[in-house]
């Protein structure tokens, strides 16, 4: 009897052959990238549309001149300077959750809890600035549906301080419809991250993930938000800077 | 919870996808970000706002890819996405070609609308 394998009967070690994942990520992680791309479309649609209004109107506000207060400091003249401090209290928080996420490889319970924390108190002043800046924009007059109004005063007067150029009504309250819905919508996100990190910190903190053997829970919920983040530097580029 | 654990660990025979972010790595990557969003703030501030450079669609298109590029960073870094398997990056990354394709249908309509509804007084133009 031959003892040589024929070129069919060998077992195929390849990536594609079966017998494992092909990916060599596990089935939780999959389906949290899976829901990522989705809302990444749900995100773009938003911003795309955004972009449709501004380009389809001749005038627009100018974000230098709408944004340019800072929260207990100044009413007005600083341009950028509190969306700045936003963006970098993400950022920061961003990076505090993938230091969790590397504490959680070495199975460091102590070291998750800790930047587990931290991306929680990140999360919360976030969304805290953005309350400020809600508050400074609505009572200005912005809302859905609503934009700054004077008894008496024509509306290309009131709407003055907020263009450079031409003064649109319609442009303006595009304006404001679509930066409550789509900062709202993130904003939304971000506190269900912040719900998502607190339920993991309780998790770790109750030594699930130590009996479990691994924290890949961390890594999964570090996935949503860093797309948080991703979300934000793409908002802050389209309604602050350009 | 013991087989559970089997189940996660199973695939990790791959050398690439656990060489991840180290703690210096994660740095690294953090002061790119800073670089980078401290660039954009220097061109809207002092170039901008200096009346050095005009606002408009050269500096927009920087603005844009100053933003991509920090999208890579977190997605390729942060997020882990270049050390996994080829398979999988491009099940989730190629897809987005639609979010090109809706800019482009977009742009169109934008363009019609401004064209068509602007004279009108019902979309006031001043």
């Amino acid at each position: 009897m031959s003892t040589t394998v024929s070129q069919l009967d060998k077992v195929k070690t390849g990536r594609w052959s079966g017998g494992r994942s092909p990916f060599d990520v596990e089935y939780g992680k999959i389906m949290m990238w899976f829901f990522l791309v989705s809302d990444a479309f749900t995100f773009s649609s938003f911003l795309v549309y955004y972009g449709t209004q501004r380009f389809a109107h001749l005038t627009w506000p100018d974000p230098d001149k709408v944004f340019q207060s800072v929260p207990f400091i100044a009413d007005s003249g600083y341009p950028l300077v509190f969306v700045g401090i936003m963006t970098f209290i993400l950022i920061m928080s961003s990076v505090t959750m993938v230091l969790a996420v590397e504490a959680g490889h070495r199975n460091a319970k102590k070291e998750v809890v800790g930047w587990m924390i931290a991306t929680i108190i990140g999360g919360l002043m976030f969304v805290g600035c953005q309350a400020l800046e809600w508050t400074h924009l609505h009572h200005q007059g912005f809302w859905w549906g609503s934009i700054p109004y004077q008894e008496g005063v024509s509306p290309a007067e009131t709407l003055a301080p907020y263009f450079t150029n031409g003064i649109s009504e319609v442009s303006a309250q595009q304006f404001a419809n679509l930066f409550f819905t789509i900062t709202g919508f993130h904003g939304f996100h971000v506190s269900v991250g912040i719900l998502l990190n607190i339920i993991v910190l309780g998790m770790t903190l109750a030594n699930t993930f130590e009996r479990r053997g691994t924290y890949l829970m961390i890594e999964k919920v570090g996935l949503y938000w860093h797309f948080v983040d991703l979300v934000w530097v793409f908002v802050f580029t389209f309604f602050y800077l350009v | 919870m013991a087989s559970n654990h089997q189940d996660n660990t199973a695939g990790h025979e791959d050398v690439a996808h656990h060489e991840g972010m180290t703690k210096g790595k994660i740095w690294r990557v953090f002061f790119y970000l800073l670089a980078i969003t401290a660039l954009e703030f220097f061109i809207a501030l002092v170039l901008v706002h200096g009346g050095i450079i005009a606002k408009g669609l050269a500096v927009n298109v920087v603005y844009i890819l100053l933003t991509l590029l920090k999208a890579y960073y977190i997605v390729a870094y942060f997020m882990h996405l270049k050390f996994e398997t080829f398979g999988f990056i491009m099940s989730t990354t190629v897809v987005l070609i639609f979010v090109v394709y809706l800019i482009v249908l977009m742009l169109t309509e934008g363009a019609y609308m401004k064209s068509h509804f602007n004279p009108f007084s019902f979309w006031p133009s001043t």
